[in-house]
């Protein structure tokens, strides 16, 4: 074609976002202003670095000599992990229900949301801290706050899974003249049974990651012997931990990913 | 023959002061195939949702009467709603089974009104349920698809899951919200034969919303015609003429 193009004034294709650009400008200046209060200056990056590579030497070779002491945190952290997903996934499928707008009134869903919400409000770690002071240094805190951080997680993305299934489904069944639990039982759960399996597949992967750590605040399990090999300066026994740690989480990866593949 | 279904003054307004339904008044026979048609929102939907309160009716009686009595299912609330819902069966567009669920509990979702719920949980079904979701099967057409999957099935065969479920609370009538809209044209003439044939069998009075005005005139024995919410016609199949449809549908380019 050729340019008829009317040749006074040039169009504008795009429209010029100013916030974006604004919002773009503060965030740098934001960086700038971060960066030099917190004494982030190179020299100290590479002193660390000398730090660092000490640090490295003593960690190897690994020392497996205390797998005894090993076997039993990590035994202990399987079992905070599976016990805690298990209390967490029963009582995230009332509350995740529950928690559904499509299917609970208002004055239910509300509370049952902000409920949920505080259990996602807090790092699991502080709600391990919490229960360590309420319940006793052991096992029993780790699982109790492993249980909250489960009710975060699965709840509300069970509820999620719930507010998007198909209403013709539900009002079908409910035209038949069902109950409310039947209609749960027939119309609400079939439609979202697979993704709750996957949430908690999910949620039992990251259990095992968290259960790892509770016990550095004294709540139970591997995460206790860990700390106490750093503050021992056991390096090698601290990079056999890890190594079994990293062990333990790839493979838990490996089965829940076959049974997820399982599952479709 | 007595009506089956008696419905007075019935308004119904989504939004306060736009009412969908206009003050409607309807009686149905206790038998036979009632159409209505009409332009999309015209309220042909809401009307039929109205009946068995899927959508709550702003104003209006909805007297249902059979052998169990005559209820007004405007009125209704709760545990009285949930039974008189089990006497109203109920056929979808889009067929609306439960698509994780076999075809047979599909079906017996039909008797979820009816059993406890802990024999629906264990599908301990009692067995003259499970035979006459079998005898349904066969009579729809399908005795083989019993343990598939609804998601497997086509939509002529979900349709006819959609017929034995309905007729599997053994209503004392039978809506039917534009249930060969989603099909192609000989599927539709099989699934309104198949429904015609069964509702007949059973002696069961349907209501139909449908859009083919030629298939309402085969199989209907009743044509309502509905436009701006109100009932402009009201007759035998051969009295519906191109008048009458201009009136319901506006213009005439199309006839």
């Amino acid at each position: 074609m050729s340019g008829s193009n009317p040749p006074a004034g040039r169009r504008a294709p795009f429209a010029t976002d100013w916030g974006m650009r604004i919002f773009g400008i503060l965030i740098i200046a934001y960086l700038a202003y971060a960066s030099t209060q917190l004494d982030l200056g190179l020299g100290r990056f590479i002193n660390g670095l000398g730090e660092g590579g000490r640090f490295i030497a003593r960690l190897f070779p690994p020392n497996f000599e205390r797998w005894e002491l090993l076997l039993e945190g990590l035994l202990e952290s399987i079992q905070i992990a599976v016990l805690a997903t298990v209390g967490g996934i029963i009582l995230s499928l009332p509350l995740g229900l529950m928690a559904a707008r499509n299917i609970a009134p208002w004055w239910v869903s509300g509370p049952t949301r902000a409920f949920i919400a505080v259990c996602r409000s807090l790092h699991y770690v502080i709600v391990a801290i919490i229960f360590v002071k309420a319940l006793g240094f052991g096992a029993l805190a780790g699982i109790a706050a492993l249980i909250i951080a489960s009710i975060g997680f699965v709840a509300k993305l069970f509820a999620e899974a719930v507010e998007e299934i198909s209403m013709k489904q539900v009002e079908a069944v409910r035209s038949t003249g069902a109950s409310g639990m039947a209609v749960l039982l027939y119309a609400v759960l079939p439609q979202v049974a697979s993704r709750f399996v996957g949430f908690g597949l999910y949620q039992l992967d990251s259990n095992l990651r968290n259960s790892t750590l509770v016990g550095v605040v004294g709540a139970g399990g591997i995460g206790g012997t860990l700390f106490a090999a750093f503050k021992r300066f056991d390096y090698d026994f601290v990079s056999a931990i890890l190594i079994a740690i990293i062990a333990l989480i790839l493979l838990a990866e490996l089965v829940s990913g076959r049974i997820r593949a399982a599952m479709r | 023959m007595s009506a089956a279904l008696d419905i007075r003054g019935l308004t119904k307004e989504y939004v306060a002061g736009k009412p969908v339904l206009r003050n409607l008044d309807l009686s149905i026979g206790a038998e036979g195939i009632t159409a209505i048609i009409g332009p999309s929102g015209t309220g042909k939907s809401t009307l039929l949702r109205c009946i068995n309160r899927l959508v709550e009716p702003t104003r209006g009686e909805i007297r249902l009467r059979s052998a169990e009595g005559s209820i007004d299912m405007a009125k209704l609330s709760g545990r009285a709603l949930r039974l008189a819902r089990r006497r109203i069966g109920m056929v979808f567009q889009e067929y609306n089974l439960v698509e994780r669920l076999s075809v047979m509990e599909n079906v017996l979702c039909g008797r979820l009104g009816y059993v406890p719920l802990w024999r629906a949980w264990l599908r301990k079904y009692p067995d003259q349920d499970i035979a006459r979701a079998f005898q349904l099967l066969d009579a729809v057409g399908l005795p083989e698809h019993a343990t598939r999957r609804a998601d497997a099935l086509s939509g002529g065969q979900r349709q006819r899951v959609g017929i034995a479920r309905a007729l599997m609370q053994k209503p004392d009538l039978l809506l039917a919200d534009e249930p060969t809209s989603s099909l192609d044209p000989r599927t539709s003439v099989e699934v309104l034969e198949m429904l015609t044939t069964l509702a007949g069998a059973e002696g069961v009075p349907v209501i139909i919303n449908i859009h083919n005005v030629a298939l309402a005139r085969r199989y209907a024995r009743r044509i309502i015609g509905m436009s701006g919410g109100a009932i402009v016609f009201d007759g035998k199949p051969e009295d519906l003429e191109d008048s009458h449809l201009t009136q319901i549908y506006g213009g005439e380019d199309w006839l």
